[in-house]
């Protein structure tokens, strides 16, 4: 049963290893996934801990669903106070770590304390065991992951590891699992490796039961097909999320030279057909992936065609790298583009932060604020292919000034550089913007300011903004399960109603990620995908327990409350622009530069968005200042947190 | 259903690594999520983007057969698959050492070999696999289809090498 997978608490400094089962009471409550896990870290973190301190802890999960007999149940989430934001620090990967975890056993890890040497975990079936890794310390993720099926001799073993970024404290560098699935965001790799953990390794040859096994079999089909049919899912399985790219470079929202552009020109190398061409001709005319029973498979498999890494075999680019290595930085070439993001998944590094921060140094050397001399001569100018290739290697082993400040994070290096060079970072909470540009849509500049682990697209993002749809069918979807009487509108450079989008996407992911499944089997680029109305058959015909719609939507709203209250406690105030839900000055004072005739001449208007804000915290019901209402907290059934139930 | 002389085909090319059919396997067959039941496994090359299916080819000549002590293995005609007779298994695990393929499976909590049988003519992993990295088709028509997959290439490559000297 899904429901008999365990907790364990491990301590790396004493080696004390504590299991536990998890309590239906506390399932009801959380769910799961990452849920659960903000649950954990709220109540096992102390205010004001060091995030690279023994105590901060590490917590690793799949979700209620992770290994049933559900679609695409694939995700890991990896949670702990962020080395990068000082705040909620939250990542989520595919491929197959989280299930093998769970037919080890285990559906939660609560990571403390620091192992004296590079060590590595390794759950078998119900056992944990601590093994070392000093032989393992210094290899890249792939070898990292070889390495322990060689030490094991288990060529089934998955594991989740940190690269070198991870061992020398780069605050953004991830960890990972396979080829190139990565917990990318808000450096939980750097955690790992202040814990000297190199690496988790899980086999699992445990029984899960299927409470209704017949009924979930046919249900899953029927999910599988519905998921499969949508149109955007379709596409995404050919051309992989690189559609998403250059979908969204045609219209005009994608940064370019940091901000200076919305949209990447030149860009035909890099344009989805190109990239799949790279792919056709490298390994075949079938060279998609998927992870774990997912049939979307959106991994395109690559060789780098050409340059100095040749024949390299990595999988993506994700349309992130795209942008990251292509856009931002103005080098829209696919060999700078997939070396780039070879490099990074080698190292470990998260791709989106890394893009970012490059192309701001770039804009800060062509602004003179940092110059040749902080480089050591690298000529750091925008469209310098090179430049972006030699920065991701020395920002990995924090070699020379420029490069150790940025792998301290965007807000930390900009007082190293000093001067203006903190007007230019395109940042939120001190976690770099992805390569999307939302000066046009003002959904999606909400979705960014008020998203709990900083500037971020997979936690509230009301994609489907972009599709115009008519405001009946809006009020269909965002009307469930709970009722909605507001206006909406089908102009995404409206600010009508968009408060409401995002507070119901926000529920919405939270959803997806407590169930352990990707957000591309729910309502986030598709419109026909599952949600709230689906899930609840799901859950039962695979665990038993039922739920209502409505009680689903409950679970998300009070496991994002508890993100907030951690955030809170942490030190969030709405209008800091280093920790609050508040945007850099230039989405409101520089104005789109090109793009669709609809998007040139746009920029965020600032008491409009501040009334968005004001009306998205009276949804989530938080005062005007940002702090949850006592009776909102009531509501919530967690006005007595941190409960410890667990 | 006419299922006479049906085989599983697998085309491991078009396989995305998913293992859904490892999933759809084990529950179709034991109600559970494991697999370590599952009758299909997918073998990867993960550095290599390679992944292949493997399970029972049904073989005309079972070594699994000929090897079994207690004659507990026997062909049925009707479904073309290799059945065990949990009757007369001893539980010996002669047929897992002995098939080339790895196809014999042996279940270490219940204590007993398993192998797939094609879902009784429904099987569930074709079913499932929207790439159609498996089929089950005709055995007549495996060679033909075959050839005509490797006709294209063929063809792919011409063309591109006449296109490259026009």
């Amino acid at each position: 049963m899904a429901l008999d997978r365990k907790i364990a608490y491990i301590n790396l400094t004493t080696g004390e290893i504590e299991v536990k089962p998890i309590p239906l009471d506390v399932r009801k409550k959380f769910l799961g996934g990452r849920g659960l896990d903000a649950y954990l870290l709220l109540n096992h973190s102390k205010k004001g801990c060091d995030p690279l301190g023994p105590d901060n802890p590490l917590i690793v999960s799949g979700g209620i669903l992770t290994a049933t007999c559900a679609s695409a149940t694939a995700r890991t989430h990896i949670m702990a106070k962020s080395p990068l934001t000082g705040l909620l620090g939250s990542a989520n990967m595919g491929g197959f770590f989280a299930p093998e975890m769970a037919w080890a056993g285990f559906h939660h890890l609560v990571i403390k304390g620091k192992a004296e040497t590079p060590s590595y975990i390794y759950i078998h079936n119900g056992k944990i065991e601590i093994r070392d890794a000093q032989n393992i310390w210094g290899k890249t993720t792939t070898e990292s992951q070889w390495a322990i099926q060689d030490d094991l001799n288990d060529k089934e073993v998955k594991s989740l590891v940190i690269g070198p970024a991870g061992e020398n404290l780069v605050t953004f560098a991830c960890v990972m699992t396979g080829i190139k699935n990565a917990g990318g965001r808000t450096g939980m790799g750097a955690v790992m490796g202040s814990k000297n953990l190199k690496a988790i390794a899980c086999r699992g040859t445990m029984d899960i039961n299927i409470a209704h096994p017949v009924e979930a079999l046919e249900y899953n089909k029927r999910f599988i097909d519905q998921i499969t049919s949508a149109k955007v899912n379709k596409t995404q399985g050919i051309l992989g999320t690189p559609m998403i790219w250059g979908a969204t470079n045609s219209w005009g929202g994608v940064r370019t030279r940091n901000f200076q552009y919305n949209q990447c020109e030149y860009s035909d190398d890099i344009e989805p057909e190109a990239i799949d061409e790279i792919c056709n001709d490298t390994i075949g005319p079938h060279h998609m992936a998927g992870c774990f029973g997912c049939q979307v498979h959106c991994r395109a498999q690559y060789r780098i065609p050409s340059g100095p890494l040749k024949g390299r075999y990595d999988e993506g680019p994700e349309y992130t790298s795209l942008g990251a290595f292509g856009a931002e930085t103005d080098t829209p070439r696919a060999e700078t583009v997939l070396a780039g993001n070879h490099l990074v998944d080698q190292y470990g590094m998260d791709n989106l932060e890394i893009g970012s921060l490059i192309s701001w140094a770039m804009e800060l050397y062509e602004e003179g604020i940092i110059t040749s001399k902080d480089t050591d001569g690298l000529d750091l100018k925008f469209g310098n292919d090179e430049a972006v290739l030699e920065m991701i290697e020395r920002i990995c082993y924090r070699k020379g000034k420029v490069a150790d400040a940025l792998a301290q994070g965007g807000i930390p290096a900009s007082k190293i550089f000093g001067k203006k060079s903190f007007d230019y970072l395109i940042q939120v909470k001190g976690m770099s913007n992805l390569h999307s540009d939302e000066r046009a849509t003002p959904g999606l500049a909400l979705n960014i300011a008020t998203a709990s682990r900083g500037s971020d697209h997979l936690r509230s993002r009301p994609a489907i903004d972009l599709y115009h749809l008519p405001e009946k069918v809006l009020h269909k979807i965002y009307g469930n399960p709970v009722p909605y009487k507001g206006k909406l509108s089908s102009e995404h450079t409206e600010y009508i109603g968009k408060a409401w989008q995002v507070f119901w996407q926000e529920n919405c992911y939270m959803g997806v990620d407590c169930l352990g499944i990707c957000k591309y089997h729910t309502i986030f680029l598709g419109v026909t995908l599952p949600n709230f109305e689906d899930w609840p058959k799901v859950l039962y015909y695979n665990t038993g327990l039922e739920f209502t719609p409505k009680e689903l939507w409950d679970i998300s709203e009070r496991c994002n409350m508890i993100e907030r209250l951690f955030n809170l406690r942490e030190g969030l105030t709405r209008e800091d622009l280093e920790k609050g839900d508040m945007l850099n000055h230039r989405y409101f004072d520089e104005p789109c530069r090109r793009g669709a005739p609809d998007v040139v001449g746009l920029m965020i208007d600032k008491k409009k968005f501040i009334k968005m804000i004001d009306e998205f915290y009276e949804h989530k019901g938080l005062d005007q200042k940002g702090n949850p209402k006592p009776e909102t907290l009531k509501r919530l059934e967690i006005e007595n947190e941190p409960s410890h139930m667990l | 259903m006419e299922t006479k002389d049906k085989v599983l085909m697998i085309n491991p090319e078009k396989c995305t690594g998913c293992r859904l059919c490892e999933l759809v396997c084990a529950v179709k067959h034991d109600g559970v999520s494991n697999p370590a039941r599952s009758r299909i496994r997918v073998v990867k090359w993960e550095m290599d983007g390679v992944y292949i299916p493997m399970a029972c080819q049904q073989c005309q000549d079972a070594p699994c057969m000929k090897v079994c002590p207690v004659h507990a293995i026997t062909r049925n005609d009707e479904l073309n698959t290799i059945e065990v007779d949990y009757d007369k298994c001893i539980g010996c695990r002669s047929c897992v050492s002995i098939c080339p393929f790895g196809a014999m499976g042996f279940n270490s909590i219940d204590r007993q070999v398993f192998k797939c049988d094609l879902c009784d003519g429904d099987p569930q992993c074709v079913r499932f696999c929207e790439v159609e990295a498996l089929e089950y088709i005709d055995a007549d028509d495996v060679a033909i289809l075959k050839k005509q997959e490797a006709a294209k290439k063929l063809y792919a490559t011409s063309h591109k090498v006449a296109l490259k000297e026009a």
